[in-house]
């Protein structure tokens, strides 16, 4: 082994793979089989970088030659980087080796696009296969499936892999357009659809057979670059909507953009990475995939762009203080969790802990809630509770005088009052 | 005021229990240790661990809690977390106080107090699950050093055995001085010697030729992902606090 060619290249190829925000490993059930190495059961975040991000599986490139000249991609073709590229036994190595340290649940392998897409596309089925089918390997696998590659090909992939994604890139199809002239939306699409129905048909066939092979257990997802372009917060979660009702997508990533290169269709390369955008973005995701809101109550014409200041549940629930306050006692579960400063689990355990007996502001601390937020909307087994008739700008400001921000460091506005 | 001291077992807490109750014992102070008669100014009453009232005890728990919720209470004990015995106590008095299955009856302290336990645990043995950094040793056994806040050794045994089923592995408690050695069949748990281990030249024969590369190549990995105009010092520690980084490759 060249020990130096392979370091060189694993640093080409992680750097180049890293602004894919998937690292998600849970999903499947893949147990070990056989006395093999590995299970892909669990979702676990082995390291964090230190942005923060959690490092679960060894993200890279295959190589990050590429023909198309996407504007917002560093490994563009018109880009004057150092290129590299693994040959299949290398990744293999690779992981096996990592896996067995425990530094990594798996494999997330993607690749620049090399001579057309089914070529490409045969090298990453051909890692997995190795992995799966010569080292009994049960560890979590997420491929990349290239647009345009043949149907043969995908459906291959999904019997290796746990998971299969295809990158939307732009939140609608101009963005698309205007920042990758080379690549056609349509053709994401296709793919999308056709591992859609595919592990459709294996679920049913699972219900008959037990035996029948696993297919893409983890299901898609997909990613979306937000402040590339000029997409509002409404068209990026109407598009995320639109994808998790009508292809099942177990998840939407929202990646904001860093300025990588000088591009005069691009943000300069000192703009900030809008890094509260793309939080609020995953609060309000959370939303529709958890707490049962709609994607208009959260966005819609009046409101296309979430508030920066304050999460979206937030702001929803002061633009609908008719539906507020609600008695914690009583309750459905349902409105319950449209409380700000109430999370799932809490919720949850307030419903269970009031069969017992009635629960007090001490009480729903101990759970959990944020009262400081929940205050203003609920009322509980106690006399002390928001008598005034407060608008939800009052509130508004009452809660953002009391808390601070996490991101008010980032921020240089600031100016300081006192 | 009642002090009991019992030997830290969890048939021995049971036998706590069966006394406090026969002998009408309440108030009470549970203390885990042995005893000194000579130490100690109040009346101290030691329990001597006896499995029939224990298992009477168990039991009886049975019937008023699902059997997650037993192996729930289990694991709040077993995780020896300093002073934490009076609120288990708390909780298996509540259960025998109560007519009905008192698991979700959050509003209550004790109840309440053994699901934080619980969750310190859970998150604790999670974090071993993500944070144990095996190194591949001259024989092929994989070998990792763990300082974990709580005791949650046992509670990792499922999970790596059923992971790295086909290389042999330990991993070692530094902090309680015992460890769990997989041998490719069974899992068993073992006390080691250090002292003749750990002199430098020893340390250094015993590692495989290749697991210097691979740190190597690890660490150079995690340095390429980082994205250095995101950075996030507050996420990035809150995530792998420093008490862990001692072990883990890529932060030594």
């Amino acid at each position: 082994m060249n020990v130096d060619r392979i370091t060189e290249k694993l640093n080409i190829l992680a750097d180049a793979a890293k602004y894919d925000v998937s690292c998600a490993s849970s999903g499947s059930d893949r147990k070990n089989k056989d006395k093999g190495l590995g299970n892909a059961s669990n979702g676990i975040c082995h390291s964090y970088t230190e942005d923060g991000r959690c490092v679960s599986l060894l993200k890279i490139l295959l190589t990050n030659h590429c023909i198309f000249d996407c504007a917002y991609c560093v490994s563009r073709k018109n880009n004057d980087i150092k290129r590299a590229a693994f040959t299949v036994q290398e990744v293999v190595d690779l992981t096996i080796n990592f896996y067995r340290r425990n530094y990594i649940e798996g494999l997330f392998l993607s690749s620049g696009i090399f001579k057309n897409a089914d070529y490409t596309m045969e090298r990453l089925v051909h890692v997995a296969k190795k992995l799966r089918i010569e080292h009994n390997f049960n560890g979590y696998i997420h491929l990349k499936s290239i647009p345009g590659a043949s149907e043969e090909l995908m459906r291959e992939a999904g019997l290796y892999a746990d998971r299969l994604s295809v990158n939307l890139e732009m939140p609608t199809e101009a963005g698309l357009k205007l920042l990758a002239p080379d690549k056609n939306r349509q053709d994401m699409i296709d793919p999308m659809r056709f591992l859609n129905q595919e592990i459709i048909r294996n679920t049913e066939e699972k219900k008959l057979f037990k035996n029948a092979p696993m297919f893409a257990p983890a299901g898609q997802s997909t990613q979306v670059i937000v402040g590339a372009t000029p997409e509002s917060d409404q068209q990026v979660l109407q598009s995320a909507n639109y994808f998790y009702k009508n292809f099942n997508l177990k998840r939407v990533y929202y990646s904001g953009y860093v300025p990588v290169l000088a591009d005069k269709r691009l943000p300069a390369l000192n703009t900030a990475v809008p890094m509260v955008r793309e939080n609020r973005l995953y609060q309000a995701d959370w939303l529709m995939r958890f707490y049962g809101f709609h994607v208009n109550e959260i966005v819609n014409n009046q409101n296309p762009l979430l508030d920066l200041d304050i999460d979206p549940k937030l702001s929803w629930a002061i633009r609908n203080m008719q539906a507020f306050p609600i008695d914690i006692n009583k309750a459905d579960l349902q409105l319950i969790l449209r409380v700000p400063g109430i999370g799932l689990l809490s919720a949850q355990k307030i419903v269970a802990a009031r069969k017992f007996a009635r629960l007090g502001w001490e009480q729903l601390k101990k759970i959990g809630v944020a009262t400081n937020r929940a205050r203003y909307f609920i009322t509980c087994k106690s006399n002390e509770f928001e008598r005034r008739d407060l608008t939800g700008q009052n509130i508004k400001q009452f809660i953002m005088a009391q808390s601070q921000s996490k991101y008010i460091k980032n921020t240089q506005t600031q100016l300081n009052l006192f | 005021m009642n002090t009991l001291i019992y030997d830290g077992t969890f048939e021995g807490l049971l036998t706590a229990v069966f006394e406090i109750y026969e002998r009408k014992l309440y108030p009470v102070k549970l203390l885990k240790g042995e005893w000194h008669t000579s130490a100690l100014f109040e009346e101290v009453i030691p329990i001597v661990t006896d499995e029939a009232r224990a298992s009477r005890v168990l039991r009886g728990l049975r019937k008023k809690l699902s059997a997650a919720g037993v192996q729930r209470l289990y694991i709040s004990h077993m995780a020896e977390i300093a002073g934490e015995d009076c609120n288990v106590l708390g909780f298996i008095r509540h259960v025998f106080d109560s007519d009905q299955n008192i698991e979700e009856d959050y509003g209550n302290k004790y109840v309440m107090r053994l699901s934080e336990i619980l969750k310190m645990v859970r998150r604790e043995k999670h974090r071993m699950e993500a944070f144990v950094r095996f190194q591949k040793l001259n024989d092929g056994t994989f070998y990792a050093a763990i300082e974990p806040d709580f005791n949650v050794l046992p509670l990792l045994i499922k999970h790596f055995k059923s992971r790295y089923a086909d290389q042999k592995w330990m991993i070692y408690d530094i902090t309680r001085a015992y460890g769990l050695y997989y041998d490719l069949h069974d899992t068993q748990f073992i006390e080691m010697d250090f002292a003749e281990l750990n002199k430098p030249v020893n340390v250094i024969a015993a590692y495989s030729e290749d697991e210097g590369i691979y740190q190597n190549l690890w660490k150079n990995y995690f340095a390429s992902v980082n994205i250095a105009s995101r950075k996030n010092t507050r996420l990035h520690v809150r995530h792998i606090p420093k008490r862990y980084w001692r072990h883990l490759t890529e932060k030594i």
